[in-house]
């Protein structure tokens, strides 16, 4: 007989449809007390399914929880939280328009029907003197940068003296050093025997790091249960896609004749409170060269990136594309053979609700061949393009019909690569492509871009991974405060001199 | 006519009684909507449930006697009202947008075909308190006459901003409205948080309506809304969603729609229907203005941008 409360959590035989799809068949996780336990899998595997279903946020099929040794039936996330299990989302849920402390107050179990907020302050700030992350209490959330935020997050959690911390991918959105920072310190409380840490990630260095056990899933299953002191990260993603994983080195071809195809002459654009973001930014993109634009996220990366999508006005300065002005007007766009795979694509290049084989014409549904006398849209054309990407791009779904928000994160992220990359492409502009996706993700998407490179298009390719830049890019800048103020080729590059110039000196 | 009644103090007194009187249907409308939009939800058939309340109200002050009675039952009209408007909402698919005109056409509709026999009969008005009394001109006594719901509305705008602040109701309808998927992850129950907002929001157009038909203009009759349901919702953009500004913004439409009719009763007459439709251009000129392509309202609930 094992000694009833060894776990702090078990997940037994868990089983989980959607639709005709299994999301989790006959999963069972055990997380034991006072670990750090990691849970990894591909995008789609069922990670982000398989705690909701802990958190009483889905209904599971059939399966047992138990807590400290006790079956318990959750029903939804407030019994959760009363049970002492805390959850972090894959996407934030503080409110932005609301401020620190009126989010941490209200997170309460039980709020009292008139609220002391200077008595809820000073027990606050007490509180949270104790816990690793500090706080400004009267700032709105929406002025707080992602880092910040994230670590918010985990603060909620643990004043509900949570005993159990559930995290779905709370790394995707910090720097390695903040992520560090966060992760060594919910390590330490482990360790203290305060907490017990379920950690959903994609970053290897992250869980041999930090993580006393991992769970792999593959595919809805579940593959093993390991120490990490045990495994290295080859066995790890042996684990994951179920084969020996050989990293393709990327094959790049010498450009042949280089000529201009994207040019900024003087860019300036504004951010959504009519302050310059981005600031008499100059560029030129040959063709079959990658240009890199590191950064730190906040320095006008993502209004250029709008900016060029059609998504934002201008407010000086002049794009070319072929030569030709560019606007970034659907017509502009077709003739240039202009495709963007912008930051956040479920939020900047999709319409949730709609389905997948929409969302997957988006810029051509109003062409042959889907669509009748050029008025009416061939559903049948419609879904059956959308089946082709879908296995091609090996997108995990039901099917092309559901809305392409029930898609897991990574997934997304592949149907609108898809999307984007299916017809010929001289321009290509990917703002960090690779946000969330799994280690083979990855490398395909590398690989993609690369091949569109290597046909000769012209690629401009922001993200916040140095190390994605430096691997895929020809030329490289760094953009800060608006303006590129560094230029290099990666062969030459000093990383101390970039980090440097990322933080605006 | 003396001097003295042309003296700009006089408009000036008879544009602020006016602008009380004009503007109480105002306040209630955009209070019950200012509360039901910072639940996540738009109620476009307050017009309606306005018209039903005025209805009712003169109905129930007729057959009872007593306005007050009239008050209540104009209220609950609006609930009921509210509560079929958070019913369909709730299901699937369903636009908060088009319930709401289908409401309103509705309201105003069954207002009208009820409230036939109620054209002729007077019922008993709502009392007013006499803060003219001092001043021995009829005019000033009449302007200043000012009616107890508007105190009562004055009061609970304040009132109603202190729940959002400092209650737990309060800050759990704001946590529906700015974020549904927070309040979900919360374990709230959105659906039905924002079910008593559009109630309670549908009792204040209630109690508006009354006004209309139990104070001023007074009785009952198909004419007695000028869009006050409508122009409300731009009244609580103007107001950011704040319902101390709301009564603010009710008093600012309230003088507005009684520019004319003052400007008339001192003899007036140039530019009479302009100045009607002062209140109109004012909702244009605010709508305008404060819209941008570029960037969101402040203050604006975070739900209200993607009504379904
Ligand atoms: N509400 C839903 N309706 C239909 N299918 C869903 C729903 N939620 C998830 N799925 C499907 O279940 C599968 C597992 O999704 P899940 O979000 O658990 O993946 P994940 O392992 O978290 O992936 P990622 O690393 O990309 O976040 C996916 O194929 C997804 O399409
Ligand atoms: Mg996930």
């Amino acid at each position: 007989m094992t000694i009833p409360d060894k776990y702090a959590l078990e997940a037994l035989h868990i089983n989980k449809r959607f639709g005709a799809l299994i999301a989790l068949n006959d999963v069972s996780l055990h997380l034991e007390k006072s670990t750090f336990h990691a849970l990894l899998g591909e995008n789609g595997a069922g990670k982000s399914t398989l705690v909701k279903c802990i958190m009483g946020y889905y209904a599971p099929d059939s399966g047992e929880l138990m807590i400290e040794g006790k079956q318990h039936d959750i029903s939804n996330p407030r019994h959760a939280h009363q049970l002492g299990l805390g959850m972090v989302y894959q996407h934030f849920t503080l409110i932005p328009n609301m401020t620190v402390m009126e989010n941490l107050v209200l997170s309460r179990p039980h709020l009292p029907i008139k609220i002391d907020w200077r008595a809820e302050r000073k027990s606050l700030q007490e509180r949270i003197a104790q816990l690793p992350f500090q706080f400004q209490l009267d700032i709105p959330v929406s002025r707080m940068a992602a880092g910040e935020k994230q670590k918010l997050e985990i603060t909620k959690q643990l004043l509900l003296n949570s005993k159990i911390l559930i995290l779905d991918e709370p790394t995707s959105v910090l720097t390695p050093v903040e992520a560090d920072e966060v992760l060594g310190k919910l390590h330490a409380l482990t360790q203290e025997g305060a907490l017990s840490v379920l950690i959903i990630t994609h970053k290897f260095r992250e869980v041999m790091t930090f993580a006393d056990e991992v769970t792999v899933l593959r595919k809805g299953n579940c593959v093993g249960t390991a120490t990490v002191k045990n495994v290295d990260t080859q066995q790890l993603a042996k684990m994951m896609v179920g084969t020996e994983f050989v990293k393709k080195t990327l094959h790049r071809q010498p450009s042949l004749a280089q000529e201009a195809r994207l040019e900024i002459h003087n860019l300036k654009v504004n951010d959504d409170t009519q302050a310059q973001a981005v600031n008499n930014l100059s560029l030129t993109v040959h063709s079959g060269e990658i240009v890199g634009i590191a950064g730190v996220s906040g320095n006008g990366q993502r209004e250029l990136v709008e900016a060029l999508s059609g998504q934002r006005c201008t407010s000086g300065g002049e794009i070319r594309a072929h030569k030709q002005p560019y606007q970034g007007r659907r017509e502009d766009m077709r003739k240039s053979h202009f495709y963007c795979l912008p930051e956040e694509p479920l939020r900047n290049a999709c319409v949730p609700a709609m389905s997948i084989a929409e969302n997957m014409v988006f810029r051509n549904f109003d062409h042959l061949p889907f669509t009748r006398y050029r008025w009416l849209l061939d559903r049948r054309a419609m879904l059956h393009h959308a089946r082709e990407l879908i296995s091609q791009y090996k997108i995990r779904t039901p099917g092309p019909h559901v809305p392409i928000a029930t898609l897991s994160g990574g997934n997304v992220q592949r149907a609108v690569l898809a999307r984007e990359l299916e017809n010929e492409v001289d321009i290509l502009v990917v703002a960090n492509p690779c946000f969330g996706l799994d280690f083979s993700a990855v490398a395909e998407i590398h690989d993609k871009i690369m091949q569109v490179r290597n046909r000769g298009g012209a690629v401009l390719l922001v993200s916040e991974d140095l190390d994605e830049i430096l691997e895929l890019s020809d030329r490289l800048m760094v953009m800060s405060g608006g303006k590129l103020v560094y230029e290099t080729i990666p062969a030459q590059a000093d990383l101390a001199t970039i980090g440097r110039y990322m933080a605006g000196q | 006519m003396n001097e003295t009644e042309f003296s700009l103090l006089n408009i000036l007194i008879a544009v602020i009684g006016g602008a009380i009187r004009v503007g109480t249907p105002f306040l209630f409308v955009s209070l019950g909507e200012c509360l039901t939009e910072r639940s996540g939800r738009i109620n476009l058939g307050l017009e309606g449930t306005l018209m039903m309340g005025a209805m009712t109200g003169y109905g129930a002050s007729y057959l009872s006697g007593s306005p007050w009675l009239g008050v209540m039952a104009a209220g609950m009209t609006g609930v009921i009202l509210g509560g079929v408007h958070a019913l369909l909402c709730q299901q699937q698919k369903v636009n908060d947008i088009a319930v709401g005109i289908a409401l309103m056409l509705l309201g105003t509709g069954l207002a009208f075909f009820l409230g036939k026999p109620l054209i002729q009969p007077t019922a008993a008005h709502l009392p007013a308190l006499h803060l003219g009394s001092w001043s021995d001109s009829p005019v000033i006594q009449a302007a200043l006459d000012i009616n107890v719901l508007f105190v009562m509305g004055a009061l609970l705008a304040p009132a109603m901003a202190w729940f959002f602040r400092y209650s737990r109701w309060g800050l759990y309808v704001r946590t529906v409205g700015e974020s549904a998927d927070a309040a979900r992850a919360m374990g709230l129950n959105v659906n039905r948080v924002r079910m008593y907002s559009t109630m309670a929001g549908g009792f204040l157009a209630g109690v508006g309506g009354s006004f209309l038909s139990l104070y001023y203009p007074g009785g009952w009759s198909e004419g007695l809304s000028s869009g006050q349901g409508l122009m409300a919702v731009a009244l609580v953009i103007f107001a950011r969603w704040n319902p101390v500004y709301c009564l603010y913004a009710s008093l600012l439409f309230g003088a507005a729609a009684t520019l004319g009719p003052t400007l008339q009763s001192i003899g007036m007459t140039w530019g009479y229907y302009l100045f009607h439709a002062a209140p109109y251009v004012l909702t244009l000129i605010i709508m305008i203005t404060t819209s941008s392509s570029t960037r969101l309202l402040s203050g604006m609930p975070g739900q209200l941008s993607n009504v379904k």
